[in-house]
């Protein structure tokens, strides 16, 4: 026992030591996108301070944080969708790989980083043209080999198997689940590196809710995965790290078992445990 | 306050208020034993039935809030000790239990004559579990570290005792009934300190969220 007392009266040293070698860990780890002081504005609100974070290739990455603290902003960010709204601004630096974002062209920079919704907006089309119109615009198939990008793809969002009768229906006859794997389905067929969930979850019940987080485990293989959720039992389920914002600072990010076993910082706690505000 | 707290707030109560009746039970057998006195072991027997029925209601709430609110970060670490301090509290009434029990088969025997000082032993041991328990009602790191520390003198006070009353039987056999008691009664004593360095153990995850037992913090 006394080796035990011993090493619990040096906890602090290390503790410390642990959180060293975390952020080594995280230093070597595969880098897909790092993020250096962001800040966003829309028009003269500034939504995002200072913002610096490093996301790991293949894995899951999840931000928490109350409505209105810019975990949304940060995700549109990430593929410049932000821009679409007039009187945003950026400053800081976002690199995918070794590329800088802000200099990419928008195009490429959102073919490789994809997007999926809070609420599945499939187009009004059938569900085989809903996955192919990605490839098709962007010419990357045709034919046969389109027909077996369509199928690749929904085999991938796991909706293979459902649909394979019914390619030629609307995509409005799916179900809530079902409509946003198709969704996840035509972001990956055109072969993102990086892919962006902003609340995918939230307009569906707990089988199809299942679906998505087991369907994102396997994407894993191929991508790199930042999800934005409310719930924060999803983030501790699906994300190997998760970033905690608050009024438009990322307050904390570490990996995900050690942010909700013991968080380092008082607002993350306060948050997580309902005890915020 | 919320619900949840409220409910948080009630399990800590419920398990203080075990830990008060475990305590007196250790005082008591021990009592019992130095003062012959029957009543004192008999009060013992009587607490040990509240301190299972606790047992087993603290473990009903502590799973109920695990299932219905999903607890994350202090109130996670809250609960998870929660479930094994109350399991330590109720082996640490069942060792009292068994010292009652060696108090009153000593009850009428002529007092062995060696020099062993279960008194001492057992303020050392009242001490740890006082320490542990007021460690958890304060969340003091500090204290529970200290309970780990005096675990060796536990364990060497009751290598002295086996020693000296293994000598003492060498001597005189028609002693060894009574000294296998006193035996029984050193090692219930270490086995509670045991159990209150478990709960020190305990309280240094849910204050600091680190893991101590068999030198796990060092593995990891």
């Amino acid at each position: 026992m006394e080796t035990v007392a011993k090493i619990a009266v040096k906890k602090t040293e290390d503790e410390k030591a642990e959180r060293v070698m975390t952020a080594q860990a995280v230093a070597q780890a595969a880098l897909k996108i790092q993020v250096s002081n962001l800040n966003f504005y829309y028009g003269s609100y500034q939504a995002l301070h200072d913002v610096s974070l490093r996301i790991l290739s293949n894995k899951i990455t999840a931000l928490i944080g109350p409505s209105g603290c810019g975990k949304s902003t940060f995700l549109r960010a990430l593929n410049r969708m932000s821009e679409t709204l007039r009187g945003t601004r950026a400053t800081g630096e976002i690199l995918l790989g070794q590329e800088d974002v802000f200099a990419m062209d928008v195009v490429t920079l959102r073919r490789r980083v994809g997007m999926v919704f809070q609420k599945p907006n499939p187009f009004p089309k059938s569900i085989f043209d809903n996955v192919a119109y990605g490839p098709r615009i962007n010419g990357l198939a045709h034919g046969t080999s389109l027909a077996d990008l369509v199928e690749a793809s929904l085999r991938r969002a796991a909706l293979w198997d459902e649909v394979k009768d019914h390619l030629r229906k609307s995509a409005y006859a799916l179900s809530g689940g079902q409509q946003q794997r198709l969704c996840i389905a035509r972001a990956l067929a055109v072969n993102p590196e990086v892919l962006l969930l902003d609340e995918p979850c939230s307009a569906l019940d707990p089988i199809a809710t299942a679906k998505i987080e087991e369907l994102l485990y396997a994407l894993t293989d191929t991508c790199t995965i930042v999800i934005v959720t409310h719930n924060m039992q999803q983030a501790a389920r699906v994300s190997e790290h998760t970033g905690f914002f608050l009024m438009g600072k990322l307050i904390e990010f570490n990996e995900t078992s050690l942010l909700f076993k013991k968080p380092a910082c008082k607002e993350t706690e306060d948050y997580i445990t309902g005890r915020f505000g | 306050m919320r619900h949840f707290e409220e409910e948080l707030d009630e399990l800590r109560k419920r398990l203080l208020e075990m830990s008060g009746l475990v305590e007196a039970a250790i005082y008591r057998s021990v009592q019992a034993l130095v003062e012959k006195d029957e009543a004192l072991a008999h009060q013992v027997f009587k607490n040990e039935a509240r301190v299972n029925q606790m047992e087993i209601e603290i473990d009903e709430m502590a799973v109920r809030l695990l299932a219905l609110e999903q607890p994350v970060a202090s109130d996670l670490r809250f609960i998870t000790s929660a479930i094994k301090i109350n399991n330590d509290l109720e082996r640490m009434g069942d060792n009292a239990v068994s010292i009652a029990e060696r108090a009153l088969s000593l009850m009428h025997e002529p007092p062995v004559q060696a020099a062993v000082d279960i008194p001492y032993m057992s303020s050392l041991v009242e001490s740890m579990v006082r320490k542990a328990l007021d460690s958890f009602v304060k969340k003091d790191g500090d204290l529970a570290r200290s309970v780990l520390l005096g675990d060796d003198a536990v364990d060497d006070r009751r290598t002295e005792i086996y020693e000296e009353l293994v000598r003492y039987m060498q001597k005189d056999p028609s002693s060894i009934p009574q000294c296998v008691s006193l035996i029984s009664v050193a090692r219930f004593l270490e086995r509670i300190a045991d159990h209150a360095t478990n709960i020190a153990e305990d309280v240094l995850f849910l204050v600091d969220g680190v893991d101590v037992r068999h030198h796990a913090e060092a593995k990891t």
